[in-house]
C-alpha cells in the first residue's frame, strides 16, 4: 500500500514538473525564411536565394532547425543554377539541407518584450549530404511580439564534399551565408 | 482501498503519459510534413538538341545569343578541304518570357531564311508532391524564305513564302545520364510545287541524351519522315555538348545543311551513306535581362 502511495506521489510531482515545463515551451516558426549566399571567386557573380526556409525554435530549450530545398535557390543565370544542382550540389541525390542545433544564451532574450538580442549559435549545417559543425554569432530583434532572427557565417564549400573544376577559382572556396527569418508565433 | 489507489495510480500516469507526449518538443526528431515537388531540369543541355527543338526552355529573363555553324560536306574532298570552305549559318536571339515560354528569331544564310517560335510548357516532369515521368511541351515555328526566286509565269504572294512547323515535344529524364524525347511534326508548307503535292507533311523526331561527364554530353537526333519529298534524306545527327561557365558548345556531325525545321526535317539533301556529312557548331551564350523577382532587392 505504502508502495503504491509512493509510486502515486513520485508520478505526481514528475507531472508537476512537466506541466511548468509545458507552459514554458513555445515554438516559432516560419515557411517564408530567407537565405542567400554568396561563392563569387572571379569577375562573374556567383550569389542566390532561397525564400522558402523552413525554420523553427523553441524558446525554453533553444533548439533550432533551418531547413531548404537545394533547387529552391535562385540564381540570376538559369545556366549557373542549373549547373549549381547538377553539378555541385547534385541537388538529385541530396535534395535538402538542413541546420540543427541551439540558441545557447535563449535565456538572456526576453521573446515578450521588443528589442534586439545577441545570441550564439551552434549546431551541425548538413549540405550535400555531409554535415560540419557550425559556430556563429546572429541577433534576433522582437518586433510587436515577432521574433527576426538574421545572421552571417562563412562555410568551406570543399569540407562538404562538393567538388568541381571551379571551386577556389571562378567559385570562392568560401561560401558566404546570411540567415534572415522572421517567425510568426 | 487497493482498488482506489490502483484507480489513482491509472489516473495519474494517464497525465504522465498526456504530459510526455506534449513535453517533447525536440524538433530534431520531427519529420517535414510538406514536400514540395521536385521539377526536373537538365533533360537537356540547350534548348535544342542539335538542330530539332528540346524541351528545355531558357530561363525566365534570359537572353540566349546562338550562332549555329555548318561547314560543307565532308564528301567533297581535299580540294574544298573536306567541306571546311563552305559554310552556312544562323544566328538567333532567344528569350524567356517566363519560366513555361519561350520565344526567339533566328535569320539562316540558307535560303535567306528568317525563322520566329515559340516554345510552351504544358506538363513538367517532376516528384514529389506529384509524380510525373515525362514532359510535354508545344514549338511552333514560321518560317520566311525571303530568297529572290526566278522568274516565272507564277508571282509568288509574300504569303507563299511561308512555311510552319508544329511540334510536340515529349520528353523524359530517365535518370542523371539518360534523357530521351520524342517529337511528333508536322511541317505545313503555304504553296508546294505542283498540284499533286499535298501541302502538310508529317514526321517523327527521336532525340536522345547520355552523360559522358558533368561537362559532357553525348547527343543524338533523329527525324523519321513519315511523308517524304522525293530525293531528301531523314536528318541524322550525333552531337556533343560541351558547357563551360556560361556557354554551352554543342559540336556534331550532321547530315543537314539547314537550321530550320522545314529544311533540316524535311529538305536535307545529304545521305549518310553516301559520306554527305557535314561538321557543325553551335554556340549558346546567355545573359540575364531580368532579375528573377526572387532576388529584387537583394544584398548579397
Amino acid at each position: 500500500m505504502k508502495k503504491i502511495i509512493l509510486a502515486f506521489m513520485v508520478l505526481a510531482s514528475i507531472h508537476g514538473v512537466s506541466v511548468q515545463q509545458l507552459q514554458a515551451q513555445k515554438v516559432y516558426a516560419t515557411k517564408t525564411g530567407q537565405i542567400i549566399f554568396n561563392a563569387t571567386g572571379g569577375v562573374e557573380k556567383i550569389a542566390a536565394a532561397n525564400n522558402q526556409v523552413d525554420s523553427k525554435f523553441v524558446d525554453a530549450t533553444g533548439q533550432i532547425i533551418f531547413g531548404v530545398l537545394v533547387k529552391g535557390f535562385k540564381f540570376e543565370n538559369q545556366l549557373m543554377e542549373d549547373h549549381f544542382n547538377e553539378n555541385y550540389m547534385e541537388s538529385t541525390q541530396f535534395p535538402k539541407a538542413d541546420f540543427k542545433g541551439y540558441i545557447k544564451n535563449i535565456k538572456e532574450v526576453d521573446l515578450t518584450k521588443d528589442g534586439s538580442y545577441p545570441i550564439n549559435i551552434e549546431g551541425v549545417l548538413t549540405i550535400h549530404g555531409t554535415g560540419n559543425k557550425v559556430t556563429t554569432t546572429g541577433t534576433i530583434q522582437i518586433q510587436q511580439g515577432k521574433p527576426t532572427i538574421t545572421g552571417e557565417f562563412s562555410i568551406k564549400i570543399k569540407e562538404y564534399g562538393i567538388k568541381g573544376l571551379y571551386i577556389g577559382e571562378k567559385i570562392a572556396a568560401d561560401a558566404k551565408i546570411k540567415v534572415n527569418c522572421k517567425y510568426q508565433n | 482501498m487497493l482498488k482506489r489507489s490502483i484507480a489513482l495510480l491509472i489516473i495519474t500516469s494517464s497525465f504522465f503519459l498526456q504530459k510526455a507526449q506534449a513535453q517533447n518538443v525536440d524538433l530534431f526528431s520531427e519529420q517535414n510534413e510538406t514536400e514540395s515537388s521536385d521539377i526536373t531540369t537538365g533533360t537537356f543541355k540547350a534548348s535544342r538538341i542539335v538542330n530539332g527543338q528540346s524541351i528545355e526552355n531558357v530561363g525566365a529573363g534570359v537572353l540566349d545569343f546562338r550562332i549555329l555553324h555548318r561547314f560543307g560536306a565532308l564528301s567533297q574532298g581535299g580540294y574544298n578541304l573536306f567541306g571546311l570552305d563552305q559554310a552556312t549559318m544562323r544566328i538567333g536571339l532567344d528569350y524567356g518570357i517566363n519560366s513555361r515560354l519561350m520565344v526567339g528569331v533566328g535569320r539562316s544564310t540558307y535560303e535567306k531564311q528568317y525563322d520566329a517560335f515559340l516554345k510552351y510548357r504544358i506538363i513538367r516532369q517532376q516528384d514529389g508532391n506529384r509524380h510525373i515521368p515525362f514532359s510535354l511541351s508545344y514549338a511552333g515555328t514560321a518560317i520566311y524564305k525571303s530568297l529572290k526566286e526566278a522568274t516565272t509565269i507564277y508571282t509568288p504572294y509574300v504569303s507563299d513564302k511561308f512555311s510552319f512547323a508544329h511540334q510536340v515535344l515529349l520528353a523524359s529524364k530517365v535518370n542523371d545520364y539518360i534523357s530521351l524525347q520524342l517529337t511528333p511534326t508536322l511541317i505545313h508548307y503555304n504553296i508546294v510545287e505542283n498540284k499533286t503535292m499535298p501541302n502538310d507533311f508529317y514526321s517523327v523526331g527521336a532525340g536522345f541524351r547520355l552523360r559522358l561527364s558533368k561537362r559532357l554530353n553525348l547527343t543524338t537526333e533523329y527525324y523519321h519522315r513519315v511523308d517524304k519529298l522525293n530525293g531528301y534524306y531523314d536528318p541524322l545527327t550525333i552531337g556533343l555538348d560541351i558547357e563551360t561557365g556560361g556557354h554551352v558548345f554543342q559540336l556534331h556531325v550532321t547530315n543537314s545543311t539547314g537550321m530550320t525545321e522545314r529544311t533540316f526535317i524535311n529538305e536535307t539533301t545529304g545521305s549518310w551513306s553516301k559520306g554527305d556529312l557535314r561538321f557543325g557548331f553551335n554556340i549558346s551564350r546567355v545573359f540575364t535581362v531580368r532579375k528573377p523577382k526572387e532576388l529584387r532587392g537583394i544584398q548579397f
